[in-house]
């Protein structure tokens, strides 16, 4: 149609065929069509309330665009491989006396009955008290120390209370040289990080340490390391989103441990407990696949003008969040109380807000991000197919890359949406989408129920003011 | 009225657009018995008008809140007012988006989005003007050229978005950019225009508008217009924009010939610009809008000698001279106002007619774009004398659609101005095109109408002149349009400059 020369300014534009987005009066996009021109319209809405100032500071850095590219690749290149099982005081340091907890900073007078639950728990698994009652007065007292797993690059799920005893999964990024670490799932029902600490959940922790642990140390360390990253990526083709659907992750992790079980030493009896335990607990992976995600996201972290989120995590009572680009500090709001499904005669009023490390796979780009994977989900978690579909696509409006190894097979293996960008949340009120276990709210009753929940809105507008006072003039 | 019942109800997170909601407006006032409804965002602008109508608004309400306000001759009109409200927006929210299939997307949010979805190479922005920043440096991200309808935006803004877009090769037209014309799309309010060489440049929408019109009417093609915001050759902005413009149209193999259209730039600007033109060795003229120079008819005109072109006689029909006013049966000797009332949509238009009227009348204009402090009104103020406002002013459109596009506020003011003695004509433009009004004669023919009867009735006689801007392929018809305004008793030129002339020699004693 035009001449032999195209013009090469403003990227063509004048030689081309115009093809238009639109966002605002609806009118406009309409004046197009009846031009039968291309027109594809944003469904646009005000951001969440008081931010516009701070967004168009932010949007206008011009560090941002290539900070987050390249967070998104970072956290795209990361890979994890479970290196070795070691006791937490060697693993990272953990002093007697020192507990680490999911979430954010939280004090004990602020604890949900779950968190105070486990906490005791691991008080008393560690020989500090010998009551329940001793322990929650130590506890209340001041006497131990309280810290994020999150300050020592772990992760743990619900509670995730974590004592220097505990065995931990060590893994390990190569491309970027990171270390993570989370400690062994415990099954399902009555356990610590759902805030029960009766006898049984106190010996099944003893067993854990006493045998299971070192018999999973020999297992690594004779025919290890394993690529968590690679079954991370076809498990999601076979139907797990790697938060609370772990069942095809599980059996491979079994498979791929199960020869350095059989072989290691120790009784036979403890080696077919071991396996029937591991065997038998469909969220096996999820300790591993956290760390995975823990790792994912620590490569994109720290990277000046990144509006990338790198961690989600939740204490029970706060919700909180850090952001690429502003360092340590924790963008908190009060957490939310998962919607969904509850076991046996448990109800809504029986759940206690939004606890646990785990929301670390949706940071990472799987979780509730990749539930369009794993439609069986919803019988679990709540909701319909066409819910699980909508949620992924949802959070491609929210996130600023495609993940290349985490694929959907019913999107076409388009990859999941990876990277949460603050600025996104902000403008389109789009939360990100997270399932869930629920814990019951009073201390000692395990687990209730599992959901679906987001984080409270005002996370994001005070971490994108940080970014907005963080950019230069 | 008082004894009427109301409603005003506030809802809060629940944002439309003012086009959409005007439309709601309009299809809810058409429930039986029901006597007025607005359904608008609380701007301060639209909580005016509700309280101008008798409406009470709760003093919580923010810009970012639905207020829905009805007033029905019975408590079950309202109830029944209420019920289309629901159905108007439960309809917006079933429009075919909404409902996605299995597996279906769901539609993009952000600009950024909707140009990846689609691998768009041009954005059009017309959210509010606080929110206009970041999704336009999100399409700059995203690789597009912007057009930004959008007005209320900083011109530190402004500088960012223009310096940003230049380093990534793509162009800012705007903000408060009205029209632009790329490659045969008519972008925002636009005509439609025979293709040709002469590539515009346009620092003013209407400005542009009456341009392309005219040369149009001329027989001579447009290429491109390329919008640039009103205030890109001011000193601040430095013709960031233009001289991206300029640069592209240089290279572009179908513009031979190039027309910039501007309110007066700054001197040094200019400088810096034509020096840019020169470099690029492209043929630019200027249609200047300032005191001291040419109409920007007359602009086109020299523009076509230039170019060896006959410049033809410009569509005009004058209305019949009014026969002489008799009240009971007598002549009245003060039969007609003496006060120009000149009510604009289109703001360079309505710059172009203080200029030109301002050169011949004695009095001073008073103006909601006045620069004077002391002839400065606000354009919802009624005030005497010689009066031009320009409904598309920033104040008068916030939280509202454009004129072109509701008409309802410059509709009530025609009324107001014909019931004012004082009032001896009545000049109106008109613009027709893409993104305008799809019927806008049959609502001003019947304003007119009404106000040269309401003079009648009260024994003066009322000229109405207008200023219809459009072409024979504007989808609205620049004949039909035409016949139903001069069929209304206006005179109807093409020419802005022309229209304004005439509308002063129609004044008792006018000065011709």
């Amino acid at each position: 149609m035009s001449a032999d020369r195209q013009s090469a300014n403003l990227r063509g534009l004048l030689g081309a065929e115009p093809v238009v987005a639109t966002a605002g009066v609806g009118l406009f996009a309409d004046a197009l069509r009846d031009q039968a021109l291309t027109v594809i319209e944003a469904e646009w809405q005000p951001p969440m309330e008081g931010t516009e100032g701070d967004l168009a500071r932010v949007l206008a850095d011009p560090r941002r665009a290539q900070a987050n590219a390249l967070a998104a690749q970072r956290m795209t290149a990361s890979t994890a491989t479970l290196v070795d099982v070691v006791q937490a005081k060697d693993a990272v340091g953990l002093e007697r006396g020192t507990f680490l907890h999911a979430g954010p900073p939280l004090e004990w007078e602020r604890a949900s009955g779950p968190m105070r639950g486990a906490l005791i728990g691991a008080v008393l698994f560690e020989g500090l008290a010998e009551t329940a009652e001793d322990a929650e007065e130590q506890l209340a007292a001041g006497v131990f120390e309280l810290e994020p797993c999150h300050h020592r690059d772990a992760v743990g799920p619900m509670a995730g209370v974590i004592s220097p005893s505990m065995w931990l999964y060590e893994l390990r990024d190569e491309v970027h040289d990171n270390m993570s670490w989370c400690s062994l799932n415990e099954g399902l029902g009555k356990v610590l990080r759902y805030g029960a600490y009766n006898d049984e959940v106190i010996t099944r922790l003893h067993w854990m340490t006493d045998v299971l642990g070192p018999l999973l140390q020999q297992s690594v360390r004779s025919t290890g390391p394993f690529d968590i990253t690679g079954i991370l990526a076809q498990m999601l083709q076979m139907g797990d989103e790697g938060h609370n659907r772990n069942r095809a992750g599980s059996l491979m992790l079994l498979r791929e441990m199960l020869p350095g079980l059989i072989t290691a030493e120790g009784s036979s009896t403890d080696i077919a407990e071991a396996v029937r335990f591991s065997g038998a607990n469909e969220h096996f992976f999820l300790n591993l696949g956290m760390p995975a995600c823990k790792l994912a996201t620590m490569a994109a972290h720290g990277i000046p003008g990144s509006t990338i989120v790198t961690t989600m995590a939740r204490n029970g009572t706060d919700f909180g969040i850090r952001v690429s680009g502003t360092g340590e500090q924790w963008f908190t709001g009060p957490a939310n109380t998962p919607e969904g499904l509850f076991l046996g005669d448990y109800g809504p009023k029986d759940a206690n807000p939004d606890i646990g490390d785990s929301a670390i796979t949706e940071t990472g780009g799987i979780g509730g991000f990749a539930m369009a994977a794993a439609p069986a989900i919803v019988k679990f978690v709540g909701g319909d197919v066409p819910f699980a579909l909508q949620a992924t696509q949802r959070m491609y409006e929210i996130t600023e890359t495609e993940h290349p190894m985490f694929q959907v097979p019913i999107l076409e293996f388009r990859g999941t949406p990876t990277g949460i960008d603050v600025t996104k949340v902000v403008r389109t009120g789009i939360l990100p989408q997270i399932n869930t276990g629920m814990a019951g709210a009073v201390a000692g009753t395990g687990q209730v129920g599992a959901g679906l929940v987001t984080p409270p809105e005002a996370c994001f507008p005070a971490a994108l003011a940080a970014l907005a006072a963080a950019v230069d003039d | 009225m008082a004894a009427h019942p109301t409603t005003v109800e506030l809802r809060k997170g629940a944002y439309h657009d003012s086009v959409t909601l005007m439309q709601v407006s309009r299809q809810v006032a058409g429930t039986e018995g029901i006597l007025a409804a607005q359904v608008a965002m609380a701007t301060e602008l639209n909580v005016e008008v509700l309280t101008g109508m008798g409406f009470d608004v709760p003093a919580e309400a923010a810009p970012n809140d639905l207020v829905i306000a009805l007033r029905g001759e019975s408590e079950d009109a309202l109830e029944a007012g209420r019920g289309a409200v629901e159905s108007a927006l439960a309809g917006l929210r079933s429009g075919g988006r909404a409902a996605a299939g299995l597996g279906e997307a769901p539609p993009p949010r952000t600009l950024g989005s909707a140009a990846r979805a689609a691998e768009a190479n041009l954005a059009l922005i017309s959210v509010p003007g606080q929110h206009a920043v970041t999704e336009t440096f999100d399409a700059i991200q995203s690789g597009l050229s912007v057009m930004l309808f959008s007005d209320n935006v900083p011109v530190e803004d402004e500088i960012r978005l223009k310096d940003a877009a230049a380093q990534a090769d793509v162009l800012v037209m705007g903000p408060d950019c009205g029209t632009a014309l790329v490659r045969g799309a008519a972008l925002g309010f636009c005509n439609v225009v025979a293709p040709g060489s002469v590539g515009l440049v346009a620092a003013s929408g209407t400005g542009a508008q009456q341009v392309m019109c005219l040369l149009d009417a001329a027989g001579v093609g447009v290429s491109h217009c390329l919008g640039v915001g009103g205030r890109d050759l001011k000193a601040q902005v430095a013709g960031r924009s233009t001289k991206q413009a300029l640069a592209a149209l240089a290279d572009d193999p179908e513009t031979t010939s190039v027309l910039v259209v501007s309110k007066p730039p700054d001197d040094a600007v200019l400088a810096d610009v034509e020096d840019v033109a020169r470099g690029l060795g492209l043929d630019v003229h200027w249609a200047i809008l300032g005191a001291g120079r040419p109409d920007l008819t007359a602009a086109v005109e020299s523009f076509l000698a230039a170019r060896g072109r006959t410049v033809p006689k410009w569509p005009a029909r004058a209305a019949e001279d009014e026969p002489p006013i008799s009240l009971n049966g007598t002549e009245s000797a003060s039969g007609q106002g003496t006060a120009l009332r000149g009510l604009f949509c289109g703001g360079t238009l309505a710059d172009e007619a203080m200029l030109v009227a301002g050169d011949v009348l004695d009095a001073p204009i008073r103006s909601n774009l006045a620069h004077d402090e002391n002839l400065h009104v606000s354009g919802q103020q009624r005030v005497d004398g010689h009066v031009i406002i320009d409904f598309g002013d920033d104040e008068m459109t916030q939280g509202r659609a454009h004129p072109m596009i509701d008409p309802s506020l410059r509709l009530e003011r025609i009324a107001a101005e014909a019931a004012d003695p004082d009032c001896g004509v009545l000049l109106l433009d008109l613009v027709l095109g893409h993104g305008a009004h799809p019927d806008p004669a049959a609502d001003l023919a019947g304003a007119i109408r009404a106000a040269r009867d309401a003079a009648h009735t009260d024994g003066r006689s009322l000229p109405v002149v207008v200023s219809l801007t459009g072409t024979e392929n504007d989808p609205q018809g620049y004949a039909r349009v035409a016949d139903v305004l001069a069929d209304a008793g206006a005179s109807v030129f093409l020419s802005n400059a022309a229209a304004v002339r005439h509308a002063v020699a129609q004044l008792p004693g006018g000065t011709r």
